[in-house]
């Protein structure tokens, strides 16, 4: 099929989607009139019997716990498959030269280093930016936020370290074992923590901790342990990403710096 | 005009789906992907979407207060997350696909193994 009879063939179809599309969303409720009922039974009764005052946080993590292992799992099985694809054998990395950076210094042009603006900039956001994502992971059950926002906040630090030009760090920092460690950690603190609650003749996943107070760090139950694990394997599955995309411009960098 | 979040979410998905079709290079379709997904960003939140309502967070608000379905906004989150990860994986099969046939042309690829 050569490209301008795929386009008609796109076209006709995509005119036929359009016209399918609205003919079902105009037997909808319109939009803004939202009907229920669940998203109105969960926003009644979550605060009262999970104390936790982020209903899609409750959502996520008790009222559909299970998809959520699903999902952590997908992104899981990405992780090791994009590290599985990218990662190249240690000789090799050494071999290889980026036929760009080779050219430049044959010209005679270096890599310039980033800034000193840049480089107070971006080291000093390290630190609050490590908080942040803390903060977030660990008050997921209050406020928007928990294990999947406050992981890519905190996978966002090394980045910042190699923007910062600073590449040995975020060469320690990212191909660190603990990030490889995490990263297996994390999923299987999810599938462990869903454990108790089947021992105690309950359902996986049911919440075996005292709820607490709605509105404290420390209520909820089960819901701030399984964010913190969640976290743990966002952080480390996308810094072990970063650092499988970043890892061959890294060494070419980092041999010519030498 | 109430139809107009959905028509919004249509047309993310077929301009998304004309880029996937007409692709010449991987990343430039990955990418395509992504924009094709986010229509259904677009659409859930449509779905649960309620005039005046604030987000469905009882920190600072009493319980009763008119709130968003949390439903859809929960999938939301299970939708980006995974989005992100498949464009992770895809990019890496971009990089596989241009170490083994030094292309990133769709069309060419083929044309190579055919």
């Amino acid at each position: 099929m050569n490209r301008r009879v795929r386009r008609w063939f796109f076209l006709i179809c995509a005119c036929a989607i359009f016209g399918l599309f609205v003919s079902a969303v105009r037997q909808m409720p319109t939009f803004g009139h939202y009907r229920g009922p669940y998203g109105d039974i969960l926003n009644r009764e979550t605060v009262y019997e999970r104390h936790i005052t982020d209903v899609v946080t409750a959502v996520n993590f008790d009222w559909r716990g299970i998809d959520t292992l699903g999902e952590e799992s997908i992104l899981f099985l990405s992780v090791i498959g994009t590290l599985v694809l990218l990662r190249k054998p240690s000789s090799e990395v050494n071999d290889s030269h980026d036929e760009n950076d080779t050219a430049d210094k044959r010209k005679g042009r270096e890599i310039p280093l980033p800034s000193a603006a840049t480089r107070v900039a971006t080291l000093g956001l390290v630190g609050p930016l490590v908080v942040f994502g803390l903060y977030i992971v660990a008050h997921g059950h209050l406020t928007p936020g928990g294990g999947f926002q406050g992981g890519v906040i905190l996978a966002t630090a090394p980045l910042l370290v190699y923007l910062a030009g600073d590449l040995k760090s975020f060469k320690r920092i990212a191909n660190h074992e603990t990030v490889q460690i995490g990263e297996a950690l994390g999923l299987l603190g999810f599938l462990i923590l869903g454990l108790p609650g089947m021992i105690r003749g309950g359902a996986y996943l049911r919440n075996v901790l005292p709820l607490g107070t709605s509105g404290h760090v420390f209520s909820g139950g089960m819901i701030a342990p399984i964010n913190v694990c969640t976290g743990v394997a966002v952080s480390a599955g996308l810094v072990a990403v970063t650092y499988v995309f970043l890892e061959h411009t890294l060494e070419t960098r980092l041999r010519g710096r030498r | 005009m109430s139809l107009l979040p959905y028509i919004v979410a249509v047309w993310l998905f077929l301009v998304g789906l004309y880029g996937i079709v007409t692709s010449r290079n991987f990343i430039h379709l990955v990418m395509c992907l992504a924009i094709l997904q986010s229509s259904t960003y677009v659409f859930l939140l449509a779905v649960g979407y309620r005039i005046g309502a604030g987000p469905p967070v009882f920190a600072n608000v009493p319980v009763g207060t008119p709130a968003v379905d949390p439903v859809v906004q929960a999938l939301l989150l299970t939708d980006i997350v995974v989005e992100a990860t498949v464009v992770a994986l895809l990019l890496s099969f971009a990089v596989q696909v241009h170490r083994n046939t030094a292309t990133l042309d769709p069309e060419k690829v083929v044309e190579l193994e055919g």
